[in-house]
């Protein structure tokens, strides 16, 4: 399998990019590393716990990340602006193997390129050399309308390579996601447009039978957003935790594990190849383990972190066999690079093929919804909120959950390919994301606990961005990541900053009309609603609307819309969960920041389970604004969850100019012409659309605020809820109402045990059952198809064996929960005590009676025999020899005559 | 005159001083001894010398044994000295110190 290509089969040119940030990005992690090490080690002895070393090492990679993203933006508009002269185009960046001379070699030097063409064309790439020949085309026909040209250009291309499934657009205009292609239109120009290529420095670590297992670090767009969004909430939370664990009993092993946590994530980000991604994924999910423990004293906590990591090890599970799946099916490659090229490259050029794309991004998509709180494998998330709250702040809202839509994005290639995502209107991750955010939102109105409304309100966005992955909106998806991550860091501290007052994360029994006593807070929470609402111009409102744009569903009111694909059902699910978003954030505010402060009557203990840190504080009276090292990343999170959404202006808003608008887009989305990313289509900005749905937000705040504010409120300044309200009077509403708040009972089937038990089996079973027949398929040297079958029948025979043995014990009457219970339980325990513990008894009583052999007759007879035996040896012929001692000088002098005579003798015998 | 002759001599002082080293008690007598041995050496030496026409005359080894011995008869006699303060007598057979 050849899994070289050339950048110009992706229809345009390509530049590599360098500089020194972006080369050595590893000192970022490492600084954190480092200063991991120095808090564990040292930190008790420093005057503030080891937080100092934690804030300044995060401060320096927060600098060094905006280093790194300057430095990368510069290089996109180096490359925007390339001129055959001053830039060196690269043929392709995947193996770093020089294939000149090669057959289907086609040299990409921009002069050459014409002439050397046609050889190619002649050669063995026929096909290759006729899009080029169109490409040549466009490049002649400069004087015809700019937009045009591209569309024109990249059709044909697009004609040409059937190894690309989405070719939605045929014979409509798309100028955008062709501006590589402004490389053909625009050379007579002088200028010369490429994609930058992400930079990656890689060394070998080691290499086992032709394959070379290398550590590095790749930097892109996408790369940088993260590592600037990483290092900022990081940092933020950093600061905003000196007060809020302040005499924390584990102070310095809480900043210890930020930084570890901070490494890991950015570790992940940076990784140039999966298996350093699955590092870093294993790395966070240890630390949110140990952060959601953090006060593992009382048992829900320690709970929450045992059910935080085993969920996740579900989905690890996935991970684990997907990456291996597609190190084989792409040519026996690690790298992220390799990979995606392989993948877009397809079946009928050497490629990965399309089965093995669909297996593979299924396996990584149950990990996705493991690590990013997805449907139905969410469950951890809400009860991860155990937590300290600046850490649910960073990791299980800004960072850490964002891993699984970050690995999605970075693997883009294979999941829109495997998942057939141009083109189609449904699809698994698509399909993930719109019940994930439904779920997430409707499970969120019912919640009495702010931070668990919060993260529903995660698990709910998280879901938007899957879904935005899932209908190839990729821009839209990693905008909405750093907008989220934003502001609802800012909600999360804000939710600490209430609770630091009040010492309760119940908004029904403590908080309320909190507005009076915290105004900053209020004022931070009141911006961080909004923009999670999505109400203009604050930050969630254009990455929201971006998505729905994305979904092309709105094509069917609109007429064309130039998305991947026309996801219709997507498009209603988003804007149903955009109104429930509204309404919910509407009852949080006014539970906790309207009506009349309910809280004050708890003793300390009350507050205790939720805010142990703060049982020192004794607090009396009302309660109080919090300290500015709260305040101050309040504020911070706030006002850039006002601008951010500037970042990446719909195209032509307002008749603004290109240099202005769609910036985010042109800084992080990899070009199709680097080789290792998908061609998408970019759905246009619809004024209607955004319209319509700034209408249904608005008219959602409004039912919400006519509910809570006026109803309510005109019952009892301090009521909650309304008496008699529509979930008393109507039963429907009521059944809902009780299914919501028993989360659609996903926690009681996980609980049961048995439904696990039966589920669990018979996917292990499966899982592998695959895995073992994929193994055998390659082992068997018989190629991906037939890996492929005795995997799949594999996988089917276990799977029904243990469905089969599990339905057969529902059968026979025992009930689910009693078989696992009660017969296995038993059987278990005898097993334990007859064979295990026996064997394990035998094994102690036999080591015993072979200890006293050894004893007996190794140690005593022959180690402490000989040892004695040489003792008495030189006792022996000390007695003998002593006699010889006489002191008698005369004596000695005889026998040394004797002895000279002797010698002088022997020497007359022998000459 | 022959060689031998000398040989003879230097044998007999020789045996007379070896005699003397092993079996008299005295401490002096067996220094003298020694003195004699030495001298034996020198008779063999300055025969060899004579009767084989030696590069090096021989009497340069003969007087460098002459002025050896006269700084180990001074060592000697300063021992013994030492044994007789210790032990009031100079019999040989009494210094047994090293008796094992």
């Amino acid at each position: 399998m050849n899994t070289t290509y050339l950048a110009a089969e992706s229809g345009g040119l390509a530049v590599e990019a360098s500089g020194f940030f972006l080369e050595n990005v590893w000192i970022i992690p490492a600084i954190m590393a480092v200063s991991f090490a120095i808090i564990l080690g040292f930190g008790k002895r420093m005057p503030r716990g080891g937080s100092e070393v934690g804030i300044a090492a995060v401060g320096v990679c927060f600098i060094l990340a905006l280093l790194t993203a300057g430095q990368w933006i510069g290089q996109v508009n180096e490359a925007a602006n390339c001129t055959p002269k001053t830039c060196d185009y690269i043929e392709y960046s995947i193996d770093g193997v020089d294939h000149k001379g090669e057959a289907g070699y086609i040299p990409l030097d921009y002069e050459a390129y014409a002439s050397d063409q046609a050889h190619a064309a002649d050669d063995t790439h026929a096909d290759d050399g006729e899009s080029h020949d169109t490409d040549a085309e466009a490049h002649g026909d400069e004087d015809g309308d700019h937009s045009d040209d591209e569309a024109h250009a990249e059709d044909d291309d697009h004609s040409d390579e059937g190894a690309y499934p989405i070719d939605t657009n045929a014979g409509s205009p798309d100028g955008e996601s062709a501006s590589a292609l402004t490389a053909f239109t625009e050379a007579e120009a002088g200028s010369t447009a490429a994609a930058a290529v992400a930079v990656v420095s890689e060394r070998t670590w080691w290499s086992n039978g032709g394959i070379n297992f290398t550590i590095g670090t790749m930097v892109d767009g996408l790369t940088v957003t993260l590592l600037v969004v990483v290092t900022l909430v990081s940092m933020l939370v950093h600061i905003y935790s000196t007060d809020y664990v302040a005499g924390d009993r584990r102070f310095t092993h809480y900043f210890g594990f930020l930084s570890l946590f901070t490494a890991a994530m950015l570790f992940f980000v940076t990784s140039a190849n999966v298996l350093q991604m699955i590092v870093g994924w294993e790395l966070v999910g240890v630390c949110s383990f140990a952060l959601i423990g953090h006060w593992w004293e009382e048992q829900p906590n320690s709970d929450a972190a045992l059910k935080a990591f085993l969920t996740n090890r579900v989905g690890d599970m996935g991970l684990l066999i997907g990456m291996i799946i597609l190190f084989f099916a792409s040519n026996e490659k690690w790298s992220i690079i390799d990979i995606n090229a392989a993948a877009i490259l397809g079946e009928g050029k050497g490629g990965t093929s399309h089965t093995m794309l669909l297996i593979a991004s299924l396996c990584l998509l149950a990990a996705v919804m493991s690590k990013s709180g997805q449907f139905f494998l969410h469950t951890w998330l809400p009860d991860a909120m155990a937590g300290p709250t600046p850490v649910s702040a960073l990791i299980h809202a800004a960072t850490m959950v964002v891993a699984g839509v970050y690995l999605i994005a970075r693997l883009y290639g294979v999941f829109f390919n495997g998942l057939s995502i141009g083109g189609s209107s449904i699809n698994a991750l698509a399909v993930i994301g719109a019940v994930t955010t439904l779920v997430g939102a409707s499970l969120a109105f019912v919640q009495d606990d702010i931070k668990k409304v919060l993260a529903y309100s995660t698990i709910s966005q998280l879901g938007y961005m899957t879904l935005a992955l899932g209908v190839g909106a990729w821009t839209a998806a990693v905008f909405h990541l750093t907008t989220h991550a934003l502001f609802k860091a800012c909600l999360f501290l804000g939710a600490g900053s209430v609770s630091h007052a009040v010492h309760s994360f119940d908004m029904k029994k403590d908080m309320g009309g909190m507005r009076k006593f915290m105004p900053t807070t209020y004022k931070t929470f009141l911006i961080g609603s909004i923009a999670l609402a999505g109400l203009p111009p604050l930050a969630g409102f254009w990455s929201k609307d971006e998505i729905l744009a994305g979904t092309g569903g709105w094509g069917f009111f609109e007429g064309e819309s130039h998305a991947n694909g026309a996801y219709t059902i997507m498009l209603v699910m988003g804007m149903i969960t955009a109104a429930m978003t509204a309404a919910y954030m509407t009852r949080v505010m006014y539970l906790t920041f309207f009506g009349e402060f309910r809280g004050g009557h708890h003793d300390d203990d009350h507050g205790h389970a939720a805010a142990g840190a703060h049982d020192d504080h004794a607090h009396h009276g009302d309660p109080h604004e919090s300290g500015p090292r709260i305040l101050w990343p309040l504020r911070i999170l706030a006002g850039l969850a006002v601008v951010a959404g500037l970042m990446n202006l719909p195209k032509n808003f307002l008749g603004l100019p290109s240099g202005i608008t769609l910036r985010f887009e042109h800084f992080v989305e990899p070009l199709a012409a680097t080789g290792y990313f998908p061609k998408i289509s970019h759905a246009d900005p619809s004024w209607s659309l955004a319209i319509f749905s700034t209408l249904v937000v608005a008219g959602a705040v409004g039912v919400a605020y006519w509910y809570y504010f006026v109803k309510v409120n005109a019952q009892s300044p301090s009521a909650t809820e309304m008496i008699n309200g529509p979930t008393e009077r109507s039963k429907l509403l009521k059944a809902g109402h009780t299914m919501l708040k028993n989360r659609y009972y996903l926690d009681h089937i996980y609980d049961s045990g048995a439904a696990v038990g039966a589920a669990g089996a018979t996917a292990m079973g499966s899982i592998f059952g695959a895995a073992a027949g994929l193994t055998l398929g390659f082992s068997l040297d018989n190629g991906l198809d037939q890996a492929l079958w005795s995997s799949l029948i594999w996988g089917m025979v276990l799977g029904l064996t243990v469905f089969t043995i599990v339905y057969l014990a529902l059968r026979t009457g025992t009930g689910i929960a009693s078989f696992t219970k009660r017969p296995l339980a038993y059987a278990a325990n005898w097993v334990h005590e007859n064979v295990i513990d026996a064997a394990v008894d035998e094994v102690g009583k036999n080591s015993v009676k072979t200890a006293d052999a050894l004893y007996k007759y190794i140690d005593q007879g022959v180690i402490d025999g000989s040892v004695n035996a040489a003792g008495r040896g030189s006792q022996g012929a000390g007695g003998e020899l002593r006699r010889w001692s006489t002191g008698q000088v005369q004596q000695y002098a005889t026998v040394m005559f004797a002895g000279a005579t002797l010698l002088a003798g022997l020497l007359i015998i022998v000459l | 005159m022959y060689l031998v002759q000398f040989l003879l001599l230097s044998s007999i002082l020789f045996c007379i001083g070896v005699y003397g080293v092993l079996a008299r008690r005295n401490a002096v007598l067996v220094l003298m001894s020694i003195e004699l041995i030495l001298n034996a050496v020198n008779i063999n030496l300055i025969a060899f010398g004579a009767f084989n026409g030696a590069q090096i005359p021989a009497e340069v080894f003969a007087l460098f044994i002459i002025a050896v011995a006269a700084a180990e008869v001074g060592v000697g006699l300063a021992l013994v000295l030492t044994i007789y303060r210790n032990s009031k007598s100079i019999d040989l057979h009494q210094v047994d110190l090293l008796k094992g």
